[in-house]
Formats: C-alpha cells, structure tokens, sequence
C-alpha cells in the first residue's frame, strides 16, 4: 500500500485500498463471534474492535452437525443497530449470494469461511465483484496468496475453530510466517520457482519477498481461548486475533473478553497477561486436535 | 535542529503506517503505550482504529489522564480518524462512555460518512500542504460538525469539514498513513520542529 497513490479526480468506493485501509484500522485488536444482539453488546463493552455475526459459534456448530449457512439477516440487523464498532458476518465458501446478501445488509466485512459448511468445494467467491471487502482463511502462504488473487483484503490464520485449542493457530501461523521468511532469501530466479511450488501469482510471491510481509493484514484464528493464547498468536506475529467460541463459551465472557483485549495490546508484557488472567473463572473445555477425525477439521475447507 | 522524536499511540489501530510515514518525514518515531513513555516526546500521533477501543484501553491502562496533560502541555499532536475523534472535545453519534483527550474546540460526528461500503478515496485540497491535493483515503470516516472560534479549518471535503487545526493539533478525517504520500505528515513534522 504504499506505492505512489494516484489521487482519483472522482470519489471511487469499494477501492482495494480502502478495503485494505479498513483491516490496517482493526489492528491491535480483538475480533470476537457473537450471535445476538445482546452478545455484541457485551464485545463492544469489553474493547473489541468488531464482531462477526454468525448463527451458532464453532463450537455449537460441532456439537449440534448439520448444514452450517449465513445468519439470519434480522439477527445481522440488530447486531448492527445495537453496536457502533464494525460487524462482519459470515459466508460459506464459494457462497457469492450469501454474501451478496451480507453486502446489501451493509455489514463492513465479511468472511468467506470454513466454519460454515461449503457451498462448493472448488471455487471461492470472487470477491473484486463486491465493494464490501472480505477476511479469508488460510493454513499456509500459498492458500494466503490465492485469497488475495481472489480479492480478499485480510487474512486470518485458519487454526482449527471451535476446539478451544491453539495448536492448529500456531501451526498455521508459523507456516505462513516461515514461508514468507523462506522467500525474503529468494533471488528473482528462484521466485518463479516459488511462484509455481506455493501455486500463487508470481506477482504477489514477488510482493511478498519484497515487503517481507503479506500485502495485507494478518490476524489469526481458531482456538484462542485465553489471554495468553492472544498474546501468544500476536508474538509469532498475528496483527490481531479473532476470538470465537472461547468467550461465549467461558464461564464469565465480559469479563474474559476484556481480558484477551488487554493481553493482545500488552501481548509482550508478561505482567499485564498475568494479571488480566487471575479469576476468568471456567475456560471453554476445548478439544484435542489430534483425536479430531479428518472430516471433522474445518482447516481442510477451502483450496 | 535534531531530529524530533515523535510517539505514535499504540493503544490499537495502524500504528505501523505512521511509524513509516513519520520516518519518511525525518522525524524519530516510536510506538507509545506507557505514560512514562510520554516524557521525552516532542509530538504525538494518535492513528486510526477503533476509537470506542482505544478509549477503553487508554482508561483500563491510566493513559486518559496523562494523554490529556500532554495535549495541554502544548506539545503537538496529530489525530487521524479515530485520533480525530480522540482529540475532540466534543462527539456525536458515541457511546455515553466514549472519552476523549480533547484539544480541539470541535463537535466531531463518528462514522458521518457512512459504513465501510461508503468508504471512499477523493482528492482534498488542504490548506499548507503544498503540491496540489491530497490523495484523501476515508474509512467509516468521521466529519466535524462544527467548529469553535479558536479551530481553523483547514479542509473541507462535499461541504463537511475534515481537516482543522486548533493551536499546535492537527486532525484529519483520513488517513494520509495509508497513501505513501508524506507531505500531511513533513506539515505535522514541522509543527513539531516549531514548538521545540
């Protein structure tokens, strides 16, 4: 984003710099699930810097099975109308009227996710067709940098949601991260070569080798539970976290909401993390990822 | 004279930019969280974000007070977007509980320009910015409603006012962090060199 700008003599919407510009301002910050009005309420109070609306949080939608689908739009509604931050909301992979919909309910951002169930299991949203911009997943740069040829303006790390666990988070996150250091070490022949191993645009590997970081923003996802799971991510590099079931599904979420806010500003200071995580009450119970069968693992969504 | 030294609030939002945007603008710049990291700073910037957030994390961290002493101290301040939204005294469309620094003799309304799919670019001709417009990035900006005697305005973008400067703070409603083009920031770099 820093190349010479060339100032538009008309106002231009829906511009990939402002869909870009729009996740540089959630960094820092904590991005948390909710699924009703009254829930985003509590995020807001507590220092997120948006929600994402969704019908069931993660782990809800691995308890109960069935076809997970974008919220119900009155649900969407009051979740804008009860909050002042940004609210993002959910579509399936592949689902472009899903998130036409989310574009017409006016929602700032939405999430072309694997947490809800496919809707095709080879192509993703086009999404240079929305001025809505979009948050993508992926477990490694490769898939990174095939979202963002796609159109999406924000990364998340995949993790594996709804586990309460972060060890997929960190996997991912790591791999990611390891990948683009691979590259910054590259010389302009080896890139193409890079180009067709990570199956991405020569354009933007080369971007990526150059800037040293991916052309967008990178948060991480999926099984941040506890304010030193936020700081955790935020040191292996996360520029912010999204928190799913880990709150809703805690004893007390105000309270471990405002925690993991304070943790993911303070994320290198051991004292502040100790601090906000005396007496949260109940962690969500979580699960082991390595006893979670294949089918199960919402990470393998999307190509 | 040296080189300022220039604190960028780090509270939340797009700290990063500014740090690169105020380097490129020969100034000294470092992420700020600390009130004892406020002492030996000779300007401060107060990026984009979340203002709700930063509001709350500059309470929940006992920054409120210090940032306030420090607007009052006279050294320089610049606020984009949210920090616009933090140095005015006044706000419309906020949460009860929303604070702000203050500095600047302004009603400043939050999100005026709509949600992010009304989210803009234009050019804005800015009053002591030389060099024809600047590339104006508006994200779920903020407009000023309404100015006090003491607050100039130095641009206005569709009749709505988004660029003033009351004494030595400076606000904008965009992010000039965003564009590459330093020239808002090498104006806000020279404010500082003044009050040295």
């Amino acid at each position: 984003m820093s190349s010479t700008p060339t100032t538009p003599q008309t106002p231009e919407t829906g511009t990939a710099r402002v869909k870009r510009g729009m996740a540089e301002q959630l960094k820092g910050g904590v991005i948390m699930d909710v699924v009703t009005p009254e829930e985003a309420k509590i995020a807001e109070d507590a220092g997120a810097v948006a929600v994402m609306a969704l019908e069931r949080v993660p782990a809800d939608i691995r308890k109960d099975g069935g076809v997970a689908r974008m919220s119900d739009p009155d649900m969407i509604d009051g979740i804008i109308d009860a909050v002042s931050i940004p609210v993002m909301a959910k579509s399936r992979i592949g689902h472009f009227v899903e998130a036409q919909v989310l574009q017409s309910l006016g929602v700032d951002y939405i999430d072309e996710s694997e947490v809800l169930t496919p809707a095709d299991e080879v192509n993703h949203s086009d999404k240079w067709a929305f001025t809505t911009p979009f948050v993508c997943g992926a477990t490694n740069l490769g898939e990174a940098l095939r979202r963002i040829a796609e159109g999406a303006a924000m990364i998340r790390s995949k993790g594996e949601a709804g586990t309460g666990n972060v060890v997929e988070a960190v996997r991912h996150l790591r791999q990611i991260k390891g990948e683009i250091a691979k590259l910054r070490g590259c010389d302009n022949n080896e890139l193409y070569a890079a180009a067709k191993e990570l199956r991405a645009p020569f354009e933007l590997v080369k971007e990526v080798a150059e800037l040293g970081k991916l052309p967008v923003v990178l948060f991480s996802a999926g099984g941040v539970a506890t304010p030193a799971d936020a700081a955790l991510m935020r040191q292996l590099g996360a520029e912010g976290v999204f928190v799913g079931s880990g709150i809703f599904k805690s004893g007390d979420p105000a309270k471990r909401a405002a925690a993991i806010v304070k943790a993911t500003t303070f994320y290198d200071d051991p004292k502040v993390v100790a601090d906000v995580s005396r007496n949260l009450g109940e962690a969500m119970v979580g699960i082991n990822c390595d006893t979670l069968p294949e089918a199960e693992r919402y990470a393998n969504r999307g190509w | 004279m040296t080189t300022p030294t220039i604190g960028v609030l780090a509270l939340q939002g797009d700290v990063r930019e500014h740090l690169v945007a105020l380097a490129a603008a020969d100034a000294l710049a470092r992420p700020v969280r600390r009130p004892e990291e406020l002492a030996d700073l000779d300007g401060l910037v107060v990026p984009g974000g979340e203002s709700t957030t930063m509001s709350k994390l500059a309470v929940v961290f006992g920054m409120l007070e210090p940032l306030r002493d420090f607007v009052r101290s006279g050294r320089p301040v610049y606020g984009t977007c949210a920090g616009m939204i933090m140095v005015a005294d006044k706000l419309l469309d906020a949460r009860a509980d929303q604070e702000t620094f203050g500095g600047v003799d302004m009603i400043v309304r939050r999100n005026a320009f709509g949600r992010q799919n009304e989210s803009f670019e234009a050019a804005v001709d800015m009053t002591g910015i030389p060099g024809g417009p600047v590339h104006g990035v508006f994200i779920r900006a903020p407009w000023v409603e309404s100015t006090g005697a003491a607050a100039e305005v130095l641009a206005r973008y569709d009749g709505h006012t988004v660029a003033v400067r009351q004494g030595n703070v400076l606000a904008t409603s965009f992010h000039p962090e965003l564009t590459g083009d330093h020239r808002v920031h090498a104006f806000f770099v020279d404010m500082v060199r003044t009050a040295v």
